[in-house]
């Protein structure tokens, strides 16, 4: 990414000059995936905090022709994250943690699996959200006993966050109730605070017959929207995809599992095959970083006569 | 006496007239194009039929029962969605008014097939 295209994604990451740089495992190594955030651009700005996003991890997932290296891609990630020069502030993880099972000790098995492995990252603030393999077959019962509650807030650095569940409802329903909550979060934010709403599905119809949208989500759009300063970072949809509704910036990320296909680019939605040749390829975490807005100063010349 | 019959007669011919009249206007009024009637039965991860074939124009009615567990139904093209709750029928009725190939899917995670819980409805001429 060169100095014009990050100063692109300035604008759109809509932090108050925050800045979203989208990752990759590359093609042949996980470990070339953060080249950007030891390189020189990183370097450049003066960079407030940074977090890292790490999204779809799928623990319990078996599929040889599409990941058959399904239980190490997980750890690997951990390793790069650990291996970063500079630790992030904390990380996410935006959902389906682990593949939904019908067996409720299963599924519980898997969660503390993940847990056990995620345990081993060096950052010790992990803040966590649920997909709808964790938490619709059971309205997120076993999820909260592992990884505690479903929706939550919290600041960090001048940045105040917004963790929304739209998947322990079956339908992809935020519903009412946390609407409302929303609503109230909202009320004690100023219009120009800035706000990152961290969540699985994507809160537009991005391709709603691939079940790519949140049955709800205009009403939450509608009720950020006075808000001048806000991203939207999701997953779900295993692959980068960046959008905006107003002035609302929404960033999907890679999938630590398989990728998928661009939304309605062919006639059923199916991950994309394992290529031996590129091991790892379509799939990544990504860096976020929030940069302190520059302060402005209004400059006006006097002469000695008090002109 | 004969003037008594007629006005008699007229009598009785405009009641007659009355309640034909009201007859028609009752079952006019009351009665519907005959829908086409059609059963889909939801199970983890399919819905049987798959492929429903329709006339543009004729009403149906699509009767959706599951086997199981809740489902959706959902068929965006028409602006259709129903949930679909063991133990219950959803009753979708419309009219198709356009032509082609339309995806319905189930519309409520259901578990790790949900996602391949699609079917098509094809409408013809």
């Amino acid at each position: 990414m060169n100095e014009i295209d990050r100063r692109g994604f300035i604008k759109l990451a809509g932090l108050g000059g925050g800045i979203v740089f989208a990752s990759s495992l590359g093609l042949n190594t996980l470990g070339s995936v953060l080249d950007y955030a030891n390189g020189s651009a990183a370097k450049k700005v003066e960079k407030e905090f940074y977090f890292v996003q790490l999204s779809d991890t799928h623990w319990g997932f078996s599929g040889p022709k599409v990941n058959p290296d399904a239980e190490g891609t997980l750890k690997k990630a951990v390793q790069v994250v650990n291996g970063l020069e500079e630790q992030p502030d904390f990380i996410v993880f935006t959902g389906d943690l682990t593949h939904t099972t019908d067996d409720v000790q299963v599924r519980k098995d898997r969660m503390a699996q993940f847990k056990d492995i995620v345990g081993q990252l060096k950052v010790p603030t992990v803040h966590f959200m649920a997909g709808e393999h964790d938490a619709s077959l059971d309205r997120g019962d076993a999820y909260q006993q592992f990884f505690g509650k479903l929706n939550y807030t919290f600041d960090h650095k001048d940045v105040h966050f917004i963790v929304l569940d739209n998947v322990s409802d079956p339908g992809a329903i935020v519903g009412e109730s946390q609407l409302n909550w929303l609503k109230a979060d909202l009320k004690q934010q100023k219009p120009d605070a800035r706000i990152v709403v961290l969540t699985h599905r994507p809160l537009f119809d991005l391709y709603p017959d691939w079940d790519w949208a949140t049955r709800d989500g205009s009403a939450v759009i509608d009720a950020l929207m006075p808000h001048k300063n806000v991203t939207v970072f999701y997953g779900h949809i295993h692959q980068e995809h960046h959008q905006m509704t107003g002035h609302i910036a929404h960033h999907s990320a890679k999938s630590l599992i398989f990728p998928l296909p661009a939304p309605g680019s062919v006639p059923k939605k199916l991950p994309i095959p394992w290529d031996a040749t590129a091991p790892y390829k379509g799939l990544g975490l990504r860096n976020i970083e929030a940069e302190v807005r520059q302060a402005r100063y209004g400059i006006t010349e006097l002469n000695l006569n008090g002109g | 006496m004969h003037r008594k019959k007629r006005v008699l007669s007229a009598s009785a011919l405009l009641m007659i007239t009355a309640i034909i009249s009201g007859l028609t206007f009752y079952v006019r009024a009351n009665s519907r194009p005959v829908e086409k009637e059609i059963h889909i039965t939801a199970k983890k991860f399919d819905f049987t039929p798959d492929t429903i074939t329709l006339k543009k124009g004729e009403p149906v009615v699509l009767v959706v029962s599951s086997q199981d567990r809740k489902h959706g139904f959902n068929l965006r093209a028409f602006g259709i969605r129903a949930d679909v709750d063991p133990g219950k029928t959803a009753q979708i009725r419309f009219t198709p008014d356009k032509t082609g190939k339309f995806t319905f899917s189930c519309d409520v995670f259901c578990g790790e097939g949900h996602e391949d819980m699609t079917g098509t409805i094809v409408v013809t001429e």
